[in-house]
């Protein structure tokens, strides 16, 4: 398996592992009151910082365990980074559209933040998922 | 439109009829990966005219000798 592909695998434990962490701690906190009313923004950034950190941990570990050379890329492996690369940001570009909506519709910041991160890890899934399929599948390429 | 390559090679006849030499061996004197040159011969791959270059070059022979396309894919319409 190619060291980028093990990298996809990791982002999307990784974001998966994260949000649902984030969702599960978020929804604790439920009560009779509105969704919206919970206390969020910290446990938000906090999974997202660690997010970060894990991914960069993993792969700094995967290049240790890997050996000498072990995370070189060529140009194949650039070529998939940026196929998957784009057709991840087009979940970025619809959440930065579902955001402008809801602001407008003046929804309440909870809604607001929580479209962006669905949107942030929706985006890495898609991108992960993209780049497995074109190094098992190949067909990444238009000609 | 995604497209399957047309592009085939004779990477693997080539690397045998070179002291059966390993995809390992040959990516290394392209300088790519084992598993770009693992994707290359099974058809994943269409690799870059240089690359395509470098790659003839290790074996001494022309690119048509390692790549070829069929001829009714490329007429111009």
């Amino acid at each position: 398996m190619a060291f980028e592909e093990k990298r996809a695998w990791v982002m999307i434990l990784v974001s998966v592992g994260a949000y649902t962490l984030y969702v599960a701690t978020v929804l604790g906190r439920a009560g009779d009151g509105p969704l919206a009313d919970i206390s969020y923004a910290g446990t938000l950034l906090w999974t997202i910082g660690g997010a970060i950190v894990a991914a960069i941990v993993a792969h700094i570990a995967m290049a240790i365990a890997g050996g000498h050379g072990a995370d070189r890329a060529d140009e194949r492996d650039r070529e998939i980074n940026q196929v998957s690369e784009r057709i991840g940001q087009s979940l970025v570009v619809i959440g930065a559209l579902a955001a402008l909506v809801m602001a407008i519709a003046e929804l309440r910041h909870f809604w607001i933040a929580n479209a962006v991160y669905l949107a942030f890890v929706l985006s890495s899934v898609l991108s992960s998922v993209a780049k497995i399929m074109a190094y098992r599948k190949g067909g990444f390429q238009t000609w | 439109m995604v497209k399957p390559t047309q592009v085939t090679n004779a990477i693997r006849a080539l690397r045998f009829a070179h002291d059966e030499m390993t995809q390992a061996e040959l990516a290394d004197r392209v300088g790519v990966t084992r598993q770009t040159i693992i994707a290359i011969e099974q058809g994943r791959y269409s690799p870059s005219l240089e690359m395509a270059f470098r790659i003839a070059r290790v074996f001494r022979v022309g690119l048509d000798d390692v790549f070829q396309y069929p001829d009714t894919e490329g007429d111009p319409s």
